[in-house]
């Protein structure tokens, strides 16, 4: 199965309801035909209000403009729209078995018994769920409820998928799992798709592009790469991964701080502080490390073990080493910092 | 199973006991008593009724006015039910309000009411007569009762359905929508199974009232005989406790069935067949 990939644009839409909450800031979004758009944000970012206007649940105030392609679909109400949505809580319909479920959009657009036969089979297979075809929705695992929400929004070969959330209500290790699947159907596919979430990981693994978004405003677009290792400003770090702040007093070798001289590489402006992912720190003996602190704290995740530094900065910094290494709570320890840190300190020098 | 961890058996069985008296005092006993009589004379009285054109007529038309009664008030109350549950507008707790105070009325009241609306000098009456010379009258007719059932009815459904309405999971309908369904198709796959069973179990309740419904009838006084008139008659005015008897356990075996039949439907419909 293979869908027509269409761009989307959205031109100034913005969304305020009549209680004068304002949703979502007037915002212009490209979404290039058969991409995996990811809007990433905390909850009240306006990333869903996004979703519920390219979908048509919600209009964007007067002056927004929706297109699909080059059809203005502004003024259509979602069942014109010809879109393939999955809820977070799937939606899915309980007085129909799965089959029903799937075959429900190809029904009310009154396509032939027969083409929705082999449609609806065909989805089947694709989503595993051939030997449930006939299963009511209340005898389903979460995972198989998933796949169907997923079968049903693809079946009536939907113009744009939107997903709402789709992995939040599975369970840690399941979920993991049904990503990679959904990933592998996606790209297979080839369909548009705006998929929100507020996981960063989920995020990372399935966008191509992701939209960063806080308070109404998208913060930034990037590939996951780019937005993980070249945040525009330090609200994307911070929600994008963990990042610790060492101050210090900026000198003509770098920055000194509590715990040490940070070398800073040639021709780096002054800087009152330096931000740190956990995994840009390496641990070294300390009297060969340029910084030095100690463990206030290790918790062991199994493949790597994080740790809590004290004395290196007013406030503990964290740090990843690999789960093999077991410090003990008051050890002495130095760091060293990957040069490649300094790129994305630069960034936010000049953001801020 | 569970671990019982309350009270002992004779304690429950003692606590039960208020219960048990007031059951046989009120239940048990009378229906043995109306059970006895109206099998007497070897169920000549079922018989009777069997061959009695006016018992059989009082019968059916009751039964035909009770389920005229519930469809009205259905398609009424859903109606006005979800517009209520859905829609936000300035006066919205007023119109429930006057929606719902029929509530706090007896049947007798209600009747009243019809009287004053559609009796001989009722608004509509004086309405008729000054405007094509003669008086329509349909207080005391089968329209009559027909209404007073209705405005005894429509709130108590009315409630019941913004109950469930408000249960709804709004993004079933959404989903049906975002398949290209339209407002009609979203109402017949998705609102109305969901609402089937709350809509079953209201229904089974007014069907039942109306049966039974006794103030009304009585205060219209009217030329048609519903059951709990006729019983009333005979039970009263002809001292016939064998017929009586019999009809009043007619009544509740009609009843009966359909609140079972409503109560089988609303538990297949509450779980999907595979």
């Amino acid at each position: 199965m293979k869908l027509d990939a269409i761009d989307i644009t959205l031109q100034g839409c913005a969304k305020h309801y009549p209680n004068g909450h304002r949703a979502l800031q007037p915002t212009d979004l490209s979404i290039g035909a058969g991409e995996t758009l990811v809007l990433l944000g905390p909850s009240g970012c306006g990333k869903t209000t996004m979703l519920r206007l390219i979908a048509g649940l919600e209009s964007p105030d007067a002056g927004g403009r929706i297109l699909f392609g080059s059809d203005d679909v502004t003024r259509r109400s979602i069942e014109h729209r010809q879109v393939g949505m999955v809820f977070q809580n799937y939606a899915l319909f309980p007085n129909m078995s799965v089959r029903q479920n799937i075959a429900y959009g190809l029904r009310i657009r009154k396509a032939p018994a027969a083409e929705i036969k082999r449609s609806v089979d065909e989805l089947l297979a694709l989503t595993r769920l051939t030997d449930f075809a006939d299963r009511s929705i209340a005898q389903l695992s979460g995972g198989q409820r998933q796949r169907v929400a997923l079968a049903r929004a693809l079946a009536p070969q939907p113009r744009v998928l939107l997903l709402d959330e789709p992995l939040t209500a599975l369970d840690t290790q399941l979920r993991e799992h049904v990503r990679g699947e959904m990933d592998r159907l996606l790209r297979q596919l080839g369909v548009t798709t705006v998929y929100v979430t507020h996981d960063q990981a989920e995020a990372m693994a399935l966008g191509d592009r992701i939209v960063v978004m806080s308070a109404g405003r998208i913060e930034q677009i990037g590939a996951p790469r780019e937005i993980y290792h070249r945040p525009a400003n330090l609200a994307v770090a911070r929600f994008i991964g963990t990042i610790s702040q060492i101050d210090g007093d900026w000198t003509e070798q770098g920055l000194l701080c509590r715990g040490g001289l940070l070398p800073a590489p040639a021709g780096t402006p002054p800087l009152r502080q330096f931000w740190l992912r956990p995994e840009d720190a390496i641990v070294v003996p300390p009297e060969l490390a340029h910084l030095r602190g100690t463990v206030a704290q290790a918790v062991f995740l199994g493949e790597r073990t994080r740790l809590s530094i004290a004395g290196l900065s007013n406030e503990p910094v964290t740090v990843d080493i690999t789960g093999r290494f077991a410090p003990v709570v008051g050890d002495a320890i130095g760091i060293q910092i990957r040069p490649e840190a300094w790129q994305a300190n630069l960034t936010y020098a000049e953001a801020a | 199973m569970q671990t019982d961890l309350t009270f002992s058996r004779p304690m429950r069985l003692l606590f039960l006991l208020p219960l048990l008296v007031v059951f046989a005092a009120f239940w048990l006993l009378p229906m043995g008593a109306l059970l006895r009589i109206s099998t007497g004379e070897h169920g000549g009285a079922y018989l009777a009724l069997l061959h009695s054109p006016r018992y059989l007529q009082s019968l059916i038309s009751t039964v035909l006015l009770s389920l005229a009664v519930t469809a009205v008030t259905i398609v009424l109350s859903l109606v006005a039910g979800l517009f209520l549950s859905r829609r936000a507008f300035p006066g919205r707790q007023l119109l429930i309000a006057a929606l719902t105070l029929p509530l706090a009325f007896p049947g007798v009241v209600v009747g009243f009411m019809v009287i004053m609306l559609a009796g001989r000098q009722g608004v509509f009456s004086d309405l008729t007569q000054a405007i094509t010379g003669t008086r329509s009258v349909f207080a005391y007719s089968m329209t009559g009762l027909f209404l007073g059932y209705l405005y005894f009815s429509i709130p108590r459904v009315v409630l019941t359905v913004m109950a469930a309405a408000e249960k709804l999971d709004a993004s079933l309908e959404e989903a049906a929508r975002s398949l290209g369904a339209r407002d009609w198709e979203v109402l017949r796959d998705v609102t109305l199974p969901a609402l089937a069973p709350a809509l079953l179990a209201t229904g089974a309740m007014c069907f039942a009232t109306s049966m039974g419904a006794f103030g009304t009838a009585f205060t219209l006084a009217t030329d048609i005989d519903v059951l709990p008139m006729v019983i009333y008659t005979e039970f009263t005015l002809n001292a016939n406790m064998l017929t009586a008897a019999a009809l009043s356990l007619v009544l509740g075996a009609v009843t009966w069935t359909v609140l079972s039949l409503a109560h089988t439907a609303g538990a297949q419909s509450a779980a999907p067949s595979a």
